[in-house]
């Protein structure tokens, strides 16, 4: 026998050197996918905070009697309707005293938002003793004031070109200089519907809206989809038609979502002449996209049950449905949960087929409802990316950071769910 | 041979097997056996791996139903009644003729709830307090309960590989059946496992007629009353387990024994 060396063979140094070019292959790889991860975030995160803050501007409101409640009722709902607009118009009046042009007036009254008007209503309704008393407000700016607060000036831009006139320019540093000019935390942000506005525009009517569409098609998608995937994998026929029915749905699965959006709008709408732009509609729309995903990951989990647990249940006596769903059914829970937790963030992220069936609708109010119209989370994304105004800007990346939080926090509780699904053996 | 009615016949039969032909497709598994099940007395099924043993130990309680090729021709009588007539219910059959397999396959759940399943889809317990006496008097006779009595709520899946065969046993015992079919209950299992459901089995058979599938001969002789060995899908020669082992008739029998085929 010729002796061996144990720390030298022909080819060893190779493939050591082998296994760490391997090893090298990979860290770069994840490097490269975590460094555009990071590109991705800082870049929509630096560019959506500023839509966290709005500025206001403290004006010094006098609640005239004669002008919000003329007749003395003191009714709330009569406040909440009454001419606050006025009260800011005077107030401005009275700071710029000089300003007498009416052109240069709706100059100086456009520096407040016309949610300024509202937010005054808003707190007569709430407080009606505040008739007939001089309170500092801090009311929302418009938001080309807001631009320049954040962005300041560019020097290099024709003034014939600026948002803002320059005495408009002046008017505000002198308010800055009294400090009645500040960015606030912006909660109407988080409070608010759409709006043409930017300073008043919200994403809450969308996240809503999104929600209840992710409701509707979770209700629906989740029942039909485990069922339908208990009945292919446990109780059909292996036979011809149920390839034939098993490849269609991998077929289903590949098919673009707009064409769904298609088909959701010629059958629930056109026929079942279900509500428009309702999340009714949408989520209907989702869950035909999500159930094909929902299906193939079911019957997955479903073949991935140990054949001896069906066994032993057989063998007790158990019938068919009672080993399906004493012991099958719960033990590939935790597969069929993740199916469908992808199925949903697929449908939570889909904006093409929610388009099809008008849920691309300008819609202020926040919907109570899912047979009220509505616009979801990603369609309100792309309605703000498509406006002009500088300041839909960051509220566009602001709303992308909502919907990328909407979907960590869906999937964290997915897994926590699973977790304790798959705790109990 | 018809079942003798005298109780006091000891030689009484609680299952006959006559003429039974298994295909899986094409494949001819189980050939024209004739084959008699002995009321409280093991019997031993041996032979050579494929040679259709384990199917036709399936076929006594219809485990074959559900794998589609399956096609089985012939008679199966338990108590006197075609187990494969339209008529009979197969899950009321199944709970007369119970089952224990190869690999131990305890349902991942509470030991107690392994044992109480049976007894619950069948209606077994009145109340809690049944199905808990139920749960206690298998885990006995399985010879389970000293070692699992103080953690009965602990998976099933925790215990050794011996305890979990004995849980296995308990859970096929809880639902009281009359025949109990083994497949090979030990061919995972260590000697000392093993040994100690040997002796288990031995004490079942007061109360039990057992059918069991075995590749070990030595098994078959230590424990069975009866023994059937088959060969190549044929059922070549059974008899008393005393005869078999010293007197084979058959040449095959003999070579298998000894050890020079299988």
């Amino acid at each position: 026998m010729t002796e061996r060396s144990l720390t030298d063979m022909a080819g060893l140094a190779a493939r050591h050197r082998a296994e760490k070019r391997f090893r090298w292959y990979g860290i770069i790889a994840i490097t490269i996918s975590l460094g555009f991860l990071a590109v991705m975030v800082v870049s929509i995160g630096s560019r959506g905070i500023g839509a966290f803050s709005q500025t206001r501007i403290a004006l010094s409101i006098h609640f005239d009697e004669a002008i919000v409640d003329p007749l003395g009722k003191r009714n709330t709902a009569e406040l909440s309707r009454s001419n606050t607009n006025a009260l800011i118009r005077a107030s401005l009046n009275e700071l710029f005293g000089q300003v007498q042009l009416p052109s240069e007036r709706r100059a100086l009254y456009a520096l407040v938002s016309i949610g300024g008007a509202y937010e005054l209503q808003a707190a007569l309704e709430k407080r009606p003793n505040l008739v007939g008393q001089t309170k500092t407000m801090w009311l929302t700016a418009s938001d080309d004031v807001d631009i320049f607060v954040k962005k300041g000036i560019n020097p290099a831009l024709d003034p014939a070109l600026r948002r803002l006139k320059p005495n408009q320019i002046s008017w505000l540093e002198s308010l800055q200089q009294q400090g009645q000019l500040q960015r606030k935390f912006n909660t109407s942000f988080f409070t608010n519907g759409d709006s043409r506005e930017p300073e008043m525009a919200g994403f809450l009517g969308a996240l809503v809206g999104s929600a209840l569409s992710l409701l509707v098609c979770f209700a629906i998608s989740f029942p039909i989809g485990v069922l339908s995937a208990v009945y292919l994998q446990e109780y059909a026929k292996k036979g011809r038609l149920s390839r034939i029915i098993e490849v269609n749905i991998n077929n289903l699965a590949a098919v673009p979502s707009i064409v769904f959006g298609l088909l959701g709008l010629f059958i629930f709408i056109n026929i079942l002449h279900l509500p428009r732009s309702t999340p009714l509609v949408g989520g209907l729309v989702l869950a035909l996209m999500t159930l094909p995903t929902i299906i193939i990951a079911s019957r997955a989990a479903l073949r991935a049950v140990p054949p001896s647990i069906r066994e032993a249940a057989i063998g007790l006596g158990a019938s068919k449905t009672q080993t399906t769903f004493h012991h099958v059914v719960p033990l590939a829970m935790p597969g069929m949960l993740t199916g469908t937790i992808i199925g949903m963030a697929q449908a939570l992220g889909e904006t093409a087929p929610l388009l099809m069936i008008g849920m691309v609708a300008f819609v202020v109010d926040i919907p109570t409802g899912i047979l009220e119209t509505a616009t979801s989370l990603p369609v309100q994304i792309f309605l703000w990316a498509d406006s002009p105004e500088r300041a839909f800007v960051e509220r566009t990346a602001a709303a992308i950071m909502v919907l990328l939080s909407f979907l960590v926090v869906m999937n964290l509780a997915a897994v926590l769910l699973r977790r304790r699904l798959e705790r109990r053996w | 041979m018809k079942k003798p009615k005298k109780k006091s016949d000891v030689v009484e039969n609680v299952m006959t097997v006559r003429n039974v032909d298994v295909f899986y497709g094409s494949n001819h598994a189980v050939k024209d056996v004739s084959l008699d099940i002995r009321k409280n007395q093991i019997t031993a099924l041996i032979g050579p791996s494929g040679c259709g043993k384990s199917t036709l130990l399936r076929c006594l309680n219809r485990m074959n139903d559900n794998i589609e090729i399956c096609k089985i021709t012939g008679e199966v009588k338990y108590d006197g009644q075609d187990i494969y007539d339209k008529n009979v219910d197969v899950v009321a059959l199944r709970a007369r003729i119970g089952m224990v397999f190869q690999k131990p396959n305890p349902f991942p759940k509470s030991i107690y709830d392994n044992v109480a399943y049976g007894p619950r889809i069948h209606r077994l317990a009145e109340n809690k307090q049944q199905l808990d006496d139920i749960v206690e008097n298998s885990l006995k006779k399985a010879g389970l309960f000293a070692e699992v009595a103080d953690r009965l709520a602990d998976p099933g899946t925790g215990l050794s590989g011996g305890q979990q065969q004995r849980l296995c046993i308990a859970r096929a015992i809880a639902v009281e059946p009359e025949v109990i079919l083994m497949d090979e209950p030990c061919s995972a299992l260590d000697p000392i496992a093993t040994a100690v459901i040997e002796e288990l089995m031995e004490d079942m058979r007061l109360n039990y007629s057992i059918v069991i599938v075995t590749h070990s001969m030595q098994q078959a002789a230590r424990i069975s009353q009866r023994t059937a060995f088959f060969h190549m899908g044929e059922l070549v020669e059974q008899g008393a387990t005393s005869k078999i082992f010293t007197l084979p008739k058959d040449e095959r029998t003999k070579s298998y024994i000894t050890g020079r085929i299988g």
